[in-house]
């Protein structure tokens, strides 16, 4: 964010204070703190409800026998597995969590060893040409994908004969240009004189990489893995497009299909359609409050500053 | 150390790299830096290698193979056979700009621009100027918000369709309130549905983005303010709002390319494109036209000005959101 921002100059020093002893316009000192501190919970709960409420009714409705959108419905009662069962019949949950988990997995790893490489360079090497892709990087970020699909889908289906092929879902996302941002920001922040020591004793760039630099910026490097996660776990254009055969469909396209056609074949259709959802949502929100302490809003800034 | 230039080029993966002239080091440390310099020049053009192959084949191949379908006549062909692609002009172009249902989906996009960007500002800078005093259970609040936008679109569509459904749960509690027809078959509801939707599921995104930004607003300024007798409400428009400019100005144009972007909302929520196209976007028609109906010369054209689109709107926004001060 841009620091020449007047707002964001700083005032001297001297000024600070607690804001506490500060008096408000009134010229009466606290008196409505504890009316802002009510007004921000309220708001914060309201907030909190709205978003959780959906969450909490996926997980509920995917419980019951039958699941309507009777307001009784979201009251937890008569507790059953069987829409898990049913959705499992319909759409092979196991064999779709497997392709997900492949897809997902190849793009962790071809982001973890190709981006960490590029992050590596592109913070702490100089080569002809670095400036340039460091703009490229910044530019892919600006180009939305979607618009991509098309040439895309053109070039690794009917040219290169990619079409229900792991390698074809995989090649788009191979590696994340964010995560390759946010390790070239970690590698940055780390002291020069490390570097330059391991060096003068003889390491290579590889070992001082793999030595040094990581595991520093192991945390950094956790939060880039969330977040490289969930964009090949929840997409669903590409790998809808890539992928017709029901063996090879990762669980967003095959819950996809099941939502807009497959929904006659089960006794409770939303029960059924909603504990898809529940296991399509599960890994992304389980991983998410794992790791939630490395995930700081500091990242997400960093993230989205190119 | 002096900073040395290399004068040969390194193509990547190459190692053909020479220190410059001016090198003649006698201290041998200074010899030893820079043999370690072009070293580290050679392996930073290799490191960086399969990223930059990665960024050709997967951006830049593609962007230009655009370019070329939209002025060619093009078919979809079996993998090794050859069907000869006939120069068209600007005519896939003409068809795009004569085609009513692409003058809908921009239309589609401008609705859901208004909707999402005013209602994004002002709900994620509300929430994360409550969330930035020192307040009790804020690591759950912060989960709360975040939880939607980690979550994949498809398992909340289908949340949100039994939600909104015209026997859903908002409809059960509204009774003869219920809009008819319900919300997502409703030709005038159906893309600000996409357009909550999407604020929804992005909020927490934003809220935490503004909290970034809003710790790098200085403590004194409100201090400052507050002597000079300005309310809270006074505060947040002469000092917040101001300061977290810069995240405002992200918020316009991620909103943009996201409104260029929609795709599985429209498809999935309102049944491919809603009634009589009233939720189509253009990404959404791309693929009707390029895949399901074979034109992807008309879809490449669609492309192509889509990013115009998304290019001026976006330097339009930050001229406006950088000017407005």
């Amino acid at each position: 964010m841009s620091a020449s921002h007047p707002a964001t100059a700083r005032v001297t020093p001297g000024t600070d204070r607690p804001s506490s002893d500060l008096p408000d316009h009134t010229g009466q000192t606290g008196r409505r703190r504890p009316w802002g501190t009510a007004a921000k919970y309220t708001v914060l709960s309201i907030g909190a409800v709205a978003f959780l409420f959906p969450f909490y009714y996926m997980v509920v409705g995917s419980l019951r026998k039958t699941t309507t959108g009777e307001l009784s419905s979201a009251v937890p009662s008569g507790l059953t597995g069987s829409s898990y069962t049913a959705v499992d019949g319909a759409i092979s949950l196991g064999r779709s969590l497997l392709n997900s988990g492949i897809m997902t997995i190849g793009v962790l790893l071809c982001t973890l060893v190709f981006g960490v490489l590029a992050g590596y360079a592109l913070a702490q090497l100089h080569f002809r040409g670095r400036g340039t892709v460091f703009a490229s990087l910044l530019l892919v970020q600006m180009v939305p994908f979607q618009l991509l699909t098309l040439p895309l889908y053109v070039l690794v289906v009917r040219d290169y004969g990619l079409g229900d092929n792991y390698l074809g879902m995989i090649l788009p996302f191979a590696i994340n240009s964010t995560a390759v941002f946010l390790f070239r920001q970690f590698f940055l922040q780390l002291p020069q004189s490390l570097f330059e020591a391991a060096r003068l004793d003889g390491a290579g760039e590889l070992r001082i990489l793999w030595k040094i630099a990581l595991p520093m910026a192991r945390p950094a490097v956790l939060s880039a893995m969330l977040l490289t996660f969930i964009g090949p776990w929840n997409e669903f254009l590409w790998p809808f497009l890539v992928t017709k055969n029901a063996d090879m469909q990762p669980l967003a396209v095959s819950l996809a299909s099941f939502l807009s056609n497959l929904q006659g074949t089960v006794a409770n259709p939303t029960g059924a359609l909603l504990a898809g959802a529940c296991v399509l949502a599960a890994p992304a929100v389980a991983l998410f409050l794992l790791f939630q302490r490395h995930f700081t809003s500091t990242d997400i800034d960093s993230g989205v500053k190119g | 150390m002096t900073k040395l230039r290399p004068t040969a080029t390194v193509t990547a993966g190459s190692t053909a790299t020479a220190a410059s002239g001016g090198a003649t080091a006698g201290a041998s440390g200074k010899a030893a830096g820079i043999r370690h310099r072009r070293a580290r020049s050679r392996t930073g053009a290799l490191f960086v290698t399969p990223y930059v192959l990665f960024l050709a084949l997967v951006f830049a191949v593609p962007m230009v193979y655009t370019l070329w379908i939209s002025v060619h006549r093009f078919y979809f062909t079996a993998p090794g056979t050859h069907v000869d692609s006939p120069w068209v002009g600007l005519s896939n172009y003409r068809d795009v700009f004569t085609d009513p249902v692409v003058g809908r989906a921009f239309l589609n996009i401008a609705v859901f621009l208004v909707i999402n960007v005013p209602l994004t500002v002002i709900l994620s800078l509300v929430l994360a100027s409550a969330l930035n005093a020192k307040i009790r259970f804020r690591a759950f609040f912060r989960a709360a918000y975040y939880l939607p936008y980690i979550t994949a679109s498809v398992a909340l569509v289908a949340v949100w369709q039994f939600l909104f459904g015209s026997d859903g749960f908002v409809n059960h509690i509204l009774g003869s309130h219920a809009p008819d027809p319900s919300w997502l078959v409703n030709s005038h509801l159906a893309m600000p549905m996409i357009a909550f939707f999407v604020t929804w599921k992005q909020l927490g995104f934003f809220v935490m983005l503004y909290l970034a930004a809003l710790q790098n607003v200085g403590k004194e300024l409100y201090e400052a303010s507050s002597v000079d007798g300005a309310g809270r409400v006074r505060q947040f428009f002469a000092v917040t709002v101001p300061g977290v400019r810069p995240a405002t100005t992200l918020v316009l144009i991620y909103a943009i390319i996201t409104g260029a972007n929609l795709f599985s909302e429209p498809y999935l929520l309102t049944g491919g494109g809603g009634p009589d196209h009233a939720s189509t976007s253009p990404v959404l028609l791309m693929y009707q036209k390029g895949i399901e109906q074979g034109h992807p010369d008309f879809a490449a054209a669609l492309g192509v000005v889509l990013v115009a689109f998304v290019l001026v709107i976006s330097l339009v926004a930050r001229k406006l959101s950088e000017r407005g001060n």
